[in-house]
């Protein structure tokens, strides 16, 4: 029996003209569909809860989807528990979704709350699905400073897709126009909570100042002047080049950049 | 009338008018009384003031003389560690819990942000408050008493270290179960604070401040939508913090008291930790490597250097001059025109310390040094310096990692076997 991977996407934001795009790690987790698509025995669904008529839908599509489906919602409606309740019901194996949305609240909750619900684990910022042996993924994680964390979890799962992971492929324009976007009616729960939020444009956060404490003013006119000099550390002037390179290799090992 | 009469030195007083007059300063122009000026100000002859010293430099003291006391004194007591007053919570009415990401094992300045935070809030709720941080894994950390840490419960059990995100829910659950904490932060930081937190807000189905940067007891603000749009609604229970979200503990000592936490049951994991995998030093972006091996002008077996780097698993990089001489490519370069690197450990091999080069590491927070000259800036700057020929620290850096290997090479096997 193939999988069932399922990709969730969103309406995204170029972060610098605000126009709306396919989103960047939504467009990574179909990706990643894709390619599970060819090297595993799977069968990939692109899922969108929000407008069928939305435009940025196509370029999605445009990746070479022959079809996607949307939960149709409003504005104001909750995603969570439409999606939720589809995937209980479309036996899914694999969800896919981008780590942050970039528009509504951009929360990352998402997953987490589908986790939750369906009670699956979640694996989050994944660079990679590596294999899918006996109902058992291999996952690579993607860690801070381009580093990598194997991690192997049983299906089904959830998985907030990075973008370490592979780049979405360049999307077509015909084909996506061409492909069936199918709408579904759900039943929909408006968002109370957020509707008495305030939004507004994002404020320029202000520069954090490096504030001076000092009591005298010697104190303030050094603060002002003088080179950062953090205290001097050990200096090793006439010990040997070994014992040096011991002292050094002890602290790489301290600090565990070593293996 | 009095019987004094009044005797006049014409001579004295030209002489005394006359600041020329070799004898001028012999005399004693009455030093005690003020001078007043038309205006009935005091005016002071500047000519009068200070001495000449020692080398014909006429000398002011200002101190009045007391220069040499003061500044025995203040040698005396030499570099004065300076006890910050104690912050004390006996019985904390309410606590607020800080999970902070403890990268390496000691506090990074989102967490000491986030501690900041927390007591920003203790202050605007009513009552005692005391700030709890619960410290994951291995801990380095010495100075949780000054970050403003009121009470400590640290999990370093083998359980905890590593990818442990369900065991580490379980914990928190066992810590909301116990102390019914107020609010929750947690640091929005690739480092597994969000994982963490939204795991958290998940599990207990309240909705957090993601990216908050404003917050109050009231009220918060928060990034949405990637950034472009601001979110002000009441101050929720779990708050995921931004970067720079407050201020620093800095003027308070805090009593760092160790909570016993009841024991945590052990959840089922289903994400299995397979350890980090090796990756290519050589491909992550410079900007963002954890460990960097940078060369200078002092190199000159570049086969051992990058047999070195690729030995210790470390990025490449350079300084300004071993790239213009070709040694390295450009992307390599270290520096205020090159990247800015924010590795946890530099070594500097014959660096010697440009403040160009010093700028680009100024995040970095371990710095070796290997260089030949004691005085250069590198060595001020560095943690650790060795003083010497580089080639030879190199070899035997070398010769000392490949034991190290081995020795792993052969545990690893035991263990398998």
């Amino acid at each position: 029996m193939p999988l069932n991977v399922v990709s969730l996407v969103s309406v995204g934001r170029h972060p610098q003209s605000g126009r709306q795009r396919r989103a960047e790690q939504d467009g990574r987790a179909v990706e990643l569909g894709m390619n599970l698509e060819v090297a595993q025995n799977s069968q990939l669904t692109v899922l969108h809860a929000g407008a069928s008529s939305e435009p940025v839908l196509r370029t999605y599509a445009g990746m070479g989807l022959p079809e996607l489906k949307v939960l149709e919602l409003a504005e104001q409606d909750d995603a969570v528990p439409a999606l939720g309740d589809y995937l209980q019901s479309a036996n899914a194996d694999i969800v896919l979704t981008g780590v942050r949305a970039e528009s509504g609240e951009s929360s990352g909750m998402v997953p987490y709350l589908l986790a939750e619900q369906l009670g699956w684990p979640l694996v989050p910022r994944i660079a990679d699905i590596v294999s899918i042996d006996d109902g058992v993924a291999e996952i690579l994680l993607a860690l801070p400073r381009g580093q990598r964390r194997a991690v192997s979890v049983p299906l089904p799962f959830v998985a907030s897709v990075d973008n370490a992971a592979a780049e979405a492929r360049q999307t077509a324009y015909g084909p996506g126009m061409r492909a069936r976007i199918e709408g579904n009616k759900v039943v929909t729960e408006v968002d109370e909570v957020r509707s008495g939020w305030q939004e507004s444009d994002a404020k320029p956060r202000p520069k954090r100042l490096k504030v001076v404490k000092a009591k005298t003013a010697a104190d303030r006119f050094k603060a002002a002047t003088a080179k950062p000099q953090g205290k001097a550390g050990k200096v090793m002037k006439s010990e040997s080049a070994k014992e040096q390179a011991e002292e050094i290799f002890k602290l790489l090992l301290e600090e565990k950049v070593i293996k | 009338m009095s019987g004094e009469v009044l005797r006049r030195d014409p001579r004295a007083e030209w002489i005394a008018r006359n600041r020329l007059h070799p004898l001028h300063g012999t005399i004693n122009v009455g030093e005690e009384a003020e001078v007043r000026g038309p205006s009935g100000l005091i005016r002071k002859n500047p000519h009068k003031v200070g001495f000449i010293g020692p080398n014909g430099i006429k000398r002011i003291d200002r101190l009045k003389g007391n220069a040499a006391a003061a500044g025995l004194g203040r040698r005396s007591s030499g570099p004065q560690e300076v006890q910050l007053p104690l912050h004390a919570v006996e019985n904390p009415d309410f606590y607020i819990v800080v999970v902070p990401d403890l990268v390496g094992g000691r506090l990074t300045s989102q967490d000491k942000d986030m501690l900041g935070q927390a007591h920003k809030l203790v202050k605007g709720i009513e009552g005692e408050g005391a700030v709890v941080a619960v410290c994951f894994g291995e801990s380095k950390e010495e100075g949780y008493d000054t970050a403003g840490v009121d009470r400590l419960i640290h999990l370093g059990g083998e359980e905890y270290e590593g990818f442990a995100p369900e065991q580490r829910l379980a914990a928190l659950m066992q810590v909301e179960a116990q102390l019914q904490p107020k609010h929750w932060l947690f640091p929005d930081s690739v480092h597994g604070g969000t994982d963490l937190g939204s795991r958290l807000a998940a599990r207990l189905s309240e909705r957090p401040a993601v990216q908050a940067w404003q917050v109050d007891h009231a009220s918060t603000v928060s990034r949405g939508a990637s950034g472009s749009k601001d979110i002000q609604r009441a101050t929720p229970r779990i708050l995921l913090l931004a970067e720079e979200c407050a201020d620093p503990i800095d003027e308070t000592r805090h009593e760092v008291q160790a909570i016993e936490l009841a024991a945590v049951p052990l959840a089922i994991t289903r994400l299995k930790d397979q350890g980090q995998v090796a990756v290519d030093p050589n491909a992550i972006p410079l900007g963002e490597a954890e460990f960097i091996l940078s060369a200078g002008n002092g190199i000159h077996n570049w086969e051992q250097f990058h047999e070195a780097a690729e030995v210790l698993g470390a990025t490449e990089g350079a300084s300004r001059v071993a790239v213009d001489d070709g040694f390295m490519p450009r992307f390599r370069q270290v520096g205020a025109t090159g990247t800015w690197v924010t590795a946890r450990v530099y070594i500097a091999v014959g660096i010697s310390g440009a403040i160009q080069h010093m700028q680009g590491i100024g995040q970095c927070d371990k710095v070796i040094a290997i260089n030949s000259d004691a005085g250069c800036d590198m060595v001020k700057r560095a943690a650790l310096s060795a003083i010497g020929d580089s080639e030879e620290v190199l070899a035997e850096l070398i010769k000392l990692m490949q034991v190290h290997k081995a020795e792993q090479a052969e545990g690893g096997d035991q263990n398998a076997a």
